[in-house]
């Protein structure tokens, strides 16, 4: 018996919709072309510096885009070609901002790492003393703990929201999700003032670190709620259906069907709500007192927390304290990129399944 | 015989099931503490009007309305501390708030426009990924960050940027100024809250593009439209309301917007409108600024100005949250 050969070549699929690759090239070539033109030009002139450059490589990447569509096929194509250049310039000037910022913090922020960063804190130094010294582990024990204060006050309520907006749908469900809207809106120096108002004044007439939790909190839960809401209404109603069928009460299935379903989900909004507060700062300068010792006991005494860290560093001017409120500053960085990365491995993996 | 015990009047007649929807006392207890806890953002927000309008309400009533028209802000007190006079008027600090949050929208606006066409329409597969990714990661900077970022890296950049824009078109009246100082003006700052509410301008307006009928967009192809066509002609009329609820989203986003502009803007109780002189107002900055050397009765102004803040970005929430929503159900 002779085993049949069997041809394993597979064509290749022609993808007549990708540019060719002489397609490719003339369009490099607009880009070239507009570069050697705007470099030329800004030589040639007596204007200097980067931004003119910049400013007219786009003029003449859509001039020449618009010239080339123009002359090959058309003004109409002309016009589209020029459109598509200056949209994707855009979208170039939106993260120009982006990018500038992590240059900045990172260059900047890195020369104020040492080792004491994270053992010390700055209860025997102020931010003027050289940048070995002190360090900032009051801000961030402080910032943990009233993170997970609010993380424990917002969690629940956010949750809550997002079931009685997509499981009970009662009567109030359009103006709660107004609601939450608005109040994903509301300025975080109004949340400091509120608890001010409502607790440190008539109440307990002290600054600590839970008054800076509850101001979190207030902003903390919107964000929740919206992202529980989305990831709730995911859940294919064959589940819920599925409970209800085999006898579970209402209560039964939310507890044991939707919410383990959601699991993943949920996690992900308490990561977008802890990125959230993670910098917010005004509140946090108005309530907590912003000590620099050490103080982990949340109702006594003034809480110090990254964001109050790096305000107070900045506003010595000194290049030691600069150079600290910048190491500061990338920490925060570093926690909000983590948070953010969790964030999204984890919605991914929801969709995947 | 112990077989005999039987009962005595044959088979017992099962009671009549009863059949409801009246749902059992867990549900009803379930129910009931989801729909508290959902009615928590309404109480919240109840309770933020209330115990600022409580604290801020004498000198709501004592001031008037010279609470919003008037620029001065200041608290005489004689060499014992006791006050003497005081005068609390917020007119330039919300002109101020309006202005800086005006100029964000109008620089933001194009390009997140821009940007949420180009993810929608032009990019494709790892390239439209990465910059929704970057677009939303942006989203989740802290404010401090924008603050002294715009600080450090733009204001000498935008000082310059002024000079040249008086110089060629000084002649526009808002682009004027009474004397050659640019320094933290209303046009950094707007320029900094420009930079932090693109992303969620952008974020709104992608979502709205991203629901433009499949069958509108291949219509318009199959007429032989270009892409440019196609936007022109279908998702720009589809998603306007969305850009405009996008935009007006970032616009009380800006007005509440404390820390990144008390960083780069001077603040000055006079009303101005030279965006490029450095001299502006802005409620929350204001708040901020006063507070560490407030005594108990400017405190109460603060509170008056920051019930002024939260009812105003309220409206304008409110007002973007109508709009946009309006618009995914309206067939166009």
């Amino acid at each position: 018996m002779s085993e049949t050969k069997v041809s394993r070549s597979v064509p290749k699929p022609s993808k007549p919709w990708q540019p060719s690759a002489a397609e490719r090239a003339q369009s490099l070539s607009v880009g070239v072309l507009a570069a050697l033109a705007s470099v030329g030009l800004v030589a040639l002139t007596p204007m200097k510096g980067f931004l003119p450059t910049v400013i007219f490589f786009g003029i003449f990447a859509v001039l020449i885009g618009f010239a080339k569509g123009t002359f090959t096929r058309g003004s109409t194509t002309g016009k589209n070609n020029a459109i598509g250049i200056l949209l994707g310039l855009g979208t170039c000037v939106a993260l120009i901002p982006i990018a500038s910022i992590l240059e900045t913090t990172i260059s900047r922020g890195y020369k104020g790492l040492h080792r004491g960063l994270f053992t010390k804190d700055m209860s025997m130094n102020t931010a003027i003393d050289p940048i070995t010294e002190g360090g900032l582990l009051h801000a961030l024990l402080g910032s943990l703990i009233m993170v997970s204060i609010a993380l424990v006050i917002a969690m629940p309520l956010g949750i809550l929201t997002a079931i009685y907006l997509t499981e009970i749908k009662g009567r109030f469900s359009r103006p709660v999700r107004f609601l939450v809207q608005a109040m994903s809106g509301v300025p975080s120096i109004v949340a400091g003032l509120f608890i001010m108002s409502a607790i440190i004044y008539p109440i307990t007439k002290s600054f600590n670190g839970l008054m800076g939790a509850l101001a979190l909190s207030i902003l903390m839960i919107p964000t929740i709620a919206r992202t529980a809401e989305e990831v709730l209404l995911l859940i294919p109603n064959d589940l819920r259906e599925a409970g209800v069928a085999l006898g579970g009460t209402q209560w039964r299935t939310v507890a044991m069907v939707v919410v383990p379903a959601a699991r993943s989900g949920l996690i992900t909004a308490m990561i977008l709500g802890i990125a959230r507060v993670i910098g917010e700062t005004a509140p946090i300068l108005l309530v907590t007192g912003g000590g620099d010792a050490i103080n982990v006991n949340p109702v006594e005494g003034p809480m110090g927390s990254l964001p109050f860290y790096i305000w107070k560093s900045f506003f010595f001017g000194t290049e030691e304290a600069t150079t600290r409120g910048w190491a500061g500053l990338l920490v925060l960085l570093v926690f909000v990129l983590i948070l953010f990365t969790l964030a999204r491995t984890l919605s991914r993996r929801k969709v995947r399944r | 015989m112990a077989i005999t015990e039987k009962p005595a009047e044959g088979p017992a007649i099962p009671t009549r099931r009863v059949i409801t929807t009246e749902p059992r006392l867990s549900d009803k207890v379930f129910r009931g503490i989801v729909t508290a806890g959902g009615l928590s953002s309404l109480i919240i927000l109840g309770l933020i009007a209330i115990f600022l309008a409580y604290q801020g309400y004498e000198i709501l009533v004592k001031e008037g309305t010279s609470f919003f028209t008037s620029s001065t802000w200041e608290v005489i007190t004689d060499d014992v501390g006791e006050v003497q006079s005081y005068d609390f008027g917020l007119a330039a600090m919300l002109v101020g708030t309006v202005l800086c949050a005006l100029i964000a929208v109008i620089v933001a606006v194009p390009v997140a426009v821009a940007s949420a066409l180009f993810m929608t329409f032009y990019a494709q597969g790892k390239i439209k990924a990465f910059l929704i990714a970057v677009i939303d990661l942006m989203a989740a900077f802290p404010s401090i960050l924008f603050g002294f970022w715009g600080f450090f890296i733009l204001m000498p950049k935008v000082e310059y940027w002024s000079l040249l824009i008086n110089k060629y078109l000084g002649w526009i009246p808002i682009f004027s100024v009474d004397a050659k100082i640019f320094t933290r003006s209303p046009f950094l700052a707007g320029l900094v809250l420009a930079v932090m509410i693109i992303p969620i301008t952008t974020a709104v307006a992608r979502e709205v593009f991203d629901q433009t009928p499949l069958d509108r967009i291949q219509a318009a192809y199959a007429l032989g439209a270009t892409k440019w066509a196609m936007i022109r002609a279908v998702a720009l009329p589809y998603g306007r309301g969305g850009v405009v609820g996008g935009a007006m989203l970032g616009l009380g986003r800006a007005m509440g917007e404390t820390v990144a502009v008390y960083t780069v803007l001077n603040i000055v109780y006079q009303i101005n409108w030279q965006v490029l002189f450095g001299a502006g107002g802005n409620v929350a900055s204001l708040i901020l600024l006063k507070f560490g050397e407030a005594k108990p009765l400017e405190i109460k102004g603060l509170m008056a100005a920051g019930l002024a803040l939260f009812l105003l970005t309220l409206l304008v929430n409110l007002l973007a949250d109508f709009i946009v929503a309006r618009t995914g159900k309206k067939g166009r």
